[in-house]
């Protein structure tokens, strides 16, 4: 696969969820190796591109193509072939709860490998140590903090060495020490193992620190597309408005409701 | 004529329900084989349904062997005939009490715990964690977990009935004075292989539908604190139901 093209590429995306319209004609286009940020506000869709991208769920028209494989052409058998070149990072971490911190990072390794336990060991080992948590290696999900968990996730999906790691909000409940660490983790892996990144999150002050290039959607479609500090100074109020953090402006304060007084004024019975 | 569009409607909601189980349970079968060759997983899920439910199995099954001993005893005592107790309880326990409470106390211990637990792993993204690392959940969580329930539920129905049948010979014997050769000699008299394998097809048919209703409504639980709880609840009671009518049925087919 040439270096230089996309490793994800979306065209025309169209999806819907019960008729309410979730991206319409959707453009987006990924490069290899960089840090990706997908921004918006909530609601606007982050975690189910997410979802679309690892094909968990079925575009309703468009194109999706991950490492040069169109999705919408895959069966289910060769979808988890593609699947195991990625990696994801789920939003509360998703250890499975049964398992030690040890046994979670081992998990992919003994299901799809048939490699000794003295490699499984220093490969899991290795990947702890690189995410800081060599010493929990015995511990239980239950007996982690929230940091902590999410500092697993990533060991174990990095564990099979992924071309493409997926974060969805990792940024979400964790303490200025945590972030600060995840922050770290998130640039120094894809430099150090060469891999692609994409971060969801809407923490805009975090993501315009690590990322190369920021995707916001709202609406359904990209309204802004460039590097961190070009959106700072994006010439559109959506943008400004989401940037800056203000209250009102495109996105409005309000839910769409009466009128404020006439329903102050009206007897309870008539709401 | 709202009334009967409502009636058609639930009517076809229900089959829609019926044909989805019964294309999970096929799903589960054709996944069968492959989860048996890591019996280790499957073993496991035996001692979760199976091991860990033995105290609550023994303790009924006692408790429902003498009663059955001192009801038989009070029945059969007017028409002289206590000495057939042995037997009355044994084919009482065997062919029907042994599998069906067995089924129905099965269904509140193990069925609660497989539909919560895997209502709150599809709640905490383990199950779509595990299909993001290419691992199918069916083939690694819920087949085992069936498998299991339906090894597991025939033995617990073997201990059930045979505890029982000490209970009601405790008892018949010890307490009322029932001759105990009688009791042991009719019972093996009359005890034929035929009634033995209808209680191991009862407990098999009811592992099967307890273990189906648990892992399905767990698997398909709403991901929500009050979806699981709803999961937990259905299982419980969808499985008294099912295990109810379908022992009416296999008795009719047998008798």
């Amino acid at each position: 696969m040439n270096q230089a093209s996309p490793i994800v590429e979306i065209r025309n995306l169209d999806y819907a969820v019960s008729n309410r319209p979730i991206f319409v004609g959707l453009d987006i286009e990924i490069q290899r190796g960089l840090i990706t940020a997908v921004m918006g506000p909530s609601g606007t869709g982050k975690t189910t591109l997410l979802r679309l991208i690892t094909g968990q769920v079925q575009a309703d028209s468009g194109s999706i193509e991950v490492a040069g494989e169109n999705l919408r052409a895959l069966s289910r058998a060769k979808l988890y072939v593609l699947r195991r070149r990625m990696g994801m990072l789920f939003q509360n971490g998703a250890l499975l709860t049964d398992l030690s911190v040890f046994e979670n990072v081992a998990f992919p390794l003994r299901e799809h490998t048939n490699l000794s336990e003295r490699l499984i060991r220093q490969l899991v080992l290795t990947k702890l140590q690189a995410v800081g948590l060599r010493g929990a290696a015995e511990m239980m999900p239950a007996e982690l903090s929230g940091g902590m968990s999410r500092r697993v996730a990533l060991a174990r999906a990095i564990v099979m060495d992924p071309e493409l790691l997926i974060y969805d909000e990792p940024f979400v409940g964790l303490d200025p020490i945590s972030l600060g660490v995840i922050l770290r983790l998130i640039r120094r892996l894809n430099d150090t193992l060469g891999i692609t990144s994409i971060v969801v999150s809407h923490d805009v002050k975090e993501i315009s620190s690590v990322a190369d290039q920021v995707f916001l959607l709202s609406g359904g479609k990209v309204v802004a597309h460039g590097t961190p500090s070009e959106l700072k100074s994006y010439p559109s109020e959506t943008v400004k408005q989401f940037v800056g953090g203000l209250a009102d402006g495109p996105v409005p304060f309000h839910f769409p409701a009466p009128d404020y007084f006439g329903e102050l004024l009206s007897r309870s019975g008539d709401l | 004529m709202n009334a009967l569009r409502e009636l058609w409607q639930s009517l076809t909601d229900s089959l829609e329900k019926l044909g989805a189980v019964i294309q999970f349970l096929l799903r589960l079968i054709a996944n069968s084989p492959r989860a048996l060759m890591r019996f280790d997983l499957i073993s496991q899920q035996i001692f979760n349904c199976g091991a860990l439910s033995l105290v609550i199995i023994m303790l009924s099954g006692v408790f429902v062997g003498m009663v059955l001993g001192l009801q038989g005893y009070d029945l059969l005592q007017r028409f002289g005939s206590e000495e057939a107790l042995g037997e009355a309880a044994a084919i009482g326990l065997v062919k029907e009490l042994g599998p069906v409470v067995t089924a129905l106390l099965f269904a509140g211990r193990a069925g609660t715990a497989l539909a919560s637990e895997l209502g709150l792993m599809r709640a905490t993204d383990q199950i779509s964690a595990m299909e993001m690392m290419a691992v199918d959940p069916i083939q690694r969580v819920v087949v085992p977990r069936f498998l299991g329930g339906v090894i597991a539920m025939p033995l617990l129905a073997a201990v059930f009935s045979v505890i029982g049948i000490f209970g009601a010979q405790l008892v018949g014997v010890q307490f009322k004075g029932v001759d105990a050769g009688s009791f042991w000699s009719q019972m093996r008299a009359s005890v034929t292989l035929a009634d033995v394998n209808m209680g191991i097809v009862k407990s098999l048919v009811f592992g099967v539908a307890c273990s189906l209703i648990a892992v399905y409504q767990g698997y398909y639980a709403t991901p929500t604190a009050e979806g699981v709880g709803r999961a937990t609840t259905y299982t419980v009671v969808t499985s008294a139901v099912v295990i109810l009518f379908l022992d009416y049925l296999i008795t009719a087919a047998f008798l």
